[in-house]
């Protein structure tokens, strides 16, 4: 039975108190969004997103197609100032700065803030070129071959290439490949790593082998991952944001919302939000 | 014994399926348009041959009596015996090397501009109109062009009807061709490369030079060579900007005197001995023929193995 808003209520303050059982109160947090809202020309594909991320936890954005989720998460390093069209309204802060505002250099914020993409995509060089790139125009002066296996090992690939460094990356498997992203990624140190739907172009094994990487990973990193897979999500991830489209009647167009964030487990076993309810429980979506 | 194939198809046997599938439907209108197809070729083929025979027949001769002094010898238009195409070969060369060293930055740099660099705004997307129109204005006008610029206006520098007035003139004729076919090359690198360059902290520069332009290269060569070997058959327009036809003069100049110094070029002598009444030079035009698309098979060879060098396997 859908919950009244008298029953609403009682949730909301039993799922306060839950957040504040899982530590969320007492983490540095790393992003702040606020109020905001990105616009590609005239169209607006999210609106008043209020989000905290916090700092080295899995915080996995969860949803239907369309709403906004790669977006969102592309705010937090500023790709989407590769979209000509695309503009932001409202805060994204970053440990205490705001990521948008005129002084911030882009290519800094990358290198701190880290991305993997959906569609493995390393560049057509040497497995060691690939992972040497990123220090390497970032300055790096030390030991570069230290560098690049202390990567590897990290991304969990070290043993399966140890041999082949200077082979091309192009010739390997679709999971190894991701897994030279990320270690390509963790090469750079970055404070954040931001993961965007990383296994869905991914066979069953590949997923496990990098999901088991990204519980090792927040140990250093804050991550921050985009899912279509709810099962991913609640094995994964300690904080869940779900998102939804709302019909835009005037454009017809769906723009995309926070519905519900918290803790993982509250999410998935009691959710404040009768649309969270219904896309956790596969009623749509 | 016939066995029913399911109840469908009243008829339907498994004989005659098995016959069907074994016997012969002849498509005529296919087999006719294939037979039109191939005689197109045939015919684009035969006139290429033709061509090629009666240039070889005719010219053969000449390289083989006396290859060394054929090529080595002058420009000459008054005995048979003693002309060559030294000079010739030497300035189609030495045009070669100003249009390289004019028309390939630029021209690359353009490409590399309006793709990676210049946003979408309708100024440049008029741009990049106007520089395929470019690409097809007739070469005459670019000689017209060139004679105005590069052999009055800018004489004092270029030496008036030398070297360099030809090389800047197609130069100026090539560079669309450099900036399409490079441009073409960059947009064929994915997107997602740039991202992932982005994506850990490289700068717009960056992620060109390391990974946009390397990918491209194969096909920015390509580009680069399809426009020399244009530029190098050019006749009109060298002769509207003053390559020699007549008489050259060799002496002892530098490098640069050379440069702004009278020329001729293999096209030009082709065109001028062709026309002469003495049997004799049709022939020697026909060998300079055969040296010429020599040079320009070479250059296509060039382009190839340079191309299969910096091949990327996606």
């Amino acid at each position: 039975m859908p919950p009244t808003s008298e029953d609403k209520h009682q949730l909301e303050i039993n799922v306060e108190t839950r957040k504040h059982e899982h530590g969320f109160e007492e983490r540095e947090k790393v992003f702040v969004l606020e109020d905001l809202s990105v616009y590609y020309g005239d169209f607006r594909a999210v609106r008043n997103i209020d989000l905290e991320i916090p700092a080295r936890q899995i915080t996995a954005m969860i949803g239907p197609s369309g709403c906004g989720k790669t977006t969102v998460i592309r705010c937090l390093n500023r790709m989407n100032d590769l979209v000509e069209i695309a503009r932001v309204e409202g805060k994204v802060m970053y440990h205490g700065v705001d990521l948008y505002d005129k002084a911030v250099d882009p290519v800094e914020v990358r290198r701190r803030v880290g991305m993997v993409f959906q569609k493995p995509n390393p560049f057509p060089k040497s497995i060691y070129d690939n992972v040497a790139f990123g220090p390497k125009i970032a300055g790096f002066k030390g030991d570069m071959d230290e560098l690049v296996e202390h990567s590897l090992h990290r991304a969990a690939l070290w043993d399966e290439v140890k041999d082949r460094l200077k082979e091309s990356a192009m010739g390997l498997s679709g999971g190894q490949q991701q897994r030279l992203c990320i270690a390509r990624c963790v090469a750079v140190n970055p404070d954040v790593i931001l993961m965007d739907e990383p296994c869905s172009a991914l066979d069953p094994i590949a997923t496990g082998r990098i999901e088991d990487l990204m519980d090792e990973l927040k140990s250093e990193y804050t991550i921050v991952i985009v899912t279509h897979n709810m099962q991913q999500a609640a094995r994964v991830s300690d904080m869940t944001a779900f998102f939804t489209a709302e019909v835009n009647e005037e454009q017809d167009r769906r723009t995309g919302v926070l519905v519900e964030y918290d803790s993982t487990e509250t999410i998935f076993t009691t959710p404040g939000d009768e649309r969270t309810e219904h896309y956790v429980t596969g009623r749509f979506g | 014994m016939a066995t029913r194939l399911g109840t469908a198809d009243a008829g339907l046997t498994v004989d005659a399926v098995r016959r069907s599938l074994r016997g012969r439907r002849y498509d005529v209108r296919g087999f006719l348009f294939e037979a039109l197809l191939l005689i197109a070729l045939l015919l684009s083929l035969l006139f290429l041959v033709s061509l090629l025979t009666r240039v070889f027949t005719q010219g053969i001769g000449v390289l083989i009596d006396r290859p060394g002094p054929f090529l080595s010898g002058n420009l000459s238009v008054v005995s048979a015996l003693t002309a060559g195409v030294g000079q010739a070969i030497k300035g189609s060369l030495l045009l070669m090397l100003v249009v390289a060293i004019v028309a390939f930055p630029m021209g690359i740099g353009a490409a590399v501009y309006l793709e990676e660099y210049a946003p979408n705004t309708r100024f440049s997307r008029f741009i990049n109109v106007n520089i395929r129109n470019l690409a097809g204005v007739p070469s005459i006008v670019y000689g017209i062009l060139g004679y105005v610029i590069f052999v009055r206006f800018l004489s004092g520098f270029s030496g008036g009807k030398s070297v360099l007035a030809g090389g800047l003139t197609l130069a100026v004729l090539v560079l669309p061709i450099v900036i399409i076919t490079s441009a073409e090359a960059l947009r064929a690198v994915p997107d997602s490369i740039r991202e992932a360059g982005y994506g850990v902290g490289a700068t717009r520069w960056q992620v060109v030079r390391s990974h946009v332009l390397p990918s491209a290269a194969p096909g920015i060569l390509t580009g680069t060579v399809l426009s020399v070997s244009r530029a190098i058959g050019e006749t009109a327009p060298l002769l509207l900007v003053g390559a020699v036809t007549g008489f050259l003069a060799t002496g002892s100049a530098n490098f640069w005197e050379q440069l702004q110094g009278p020329y001729t070029t293999l096209p030009t002598v082709i065109f001028r001995w062709s026309k002469l009444p003495q049997d004799a030079f049709r022939e020697l035009a026909a060998a300079a023929i055969i040296v010429l698309l020599a040079m320009t098979l070479l250059a296509n060879a060039a382009a190839i193995i340079l191309r299969n060098r910096y091949e990327r396997k996606w």
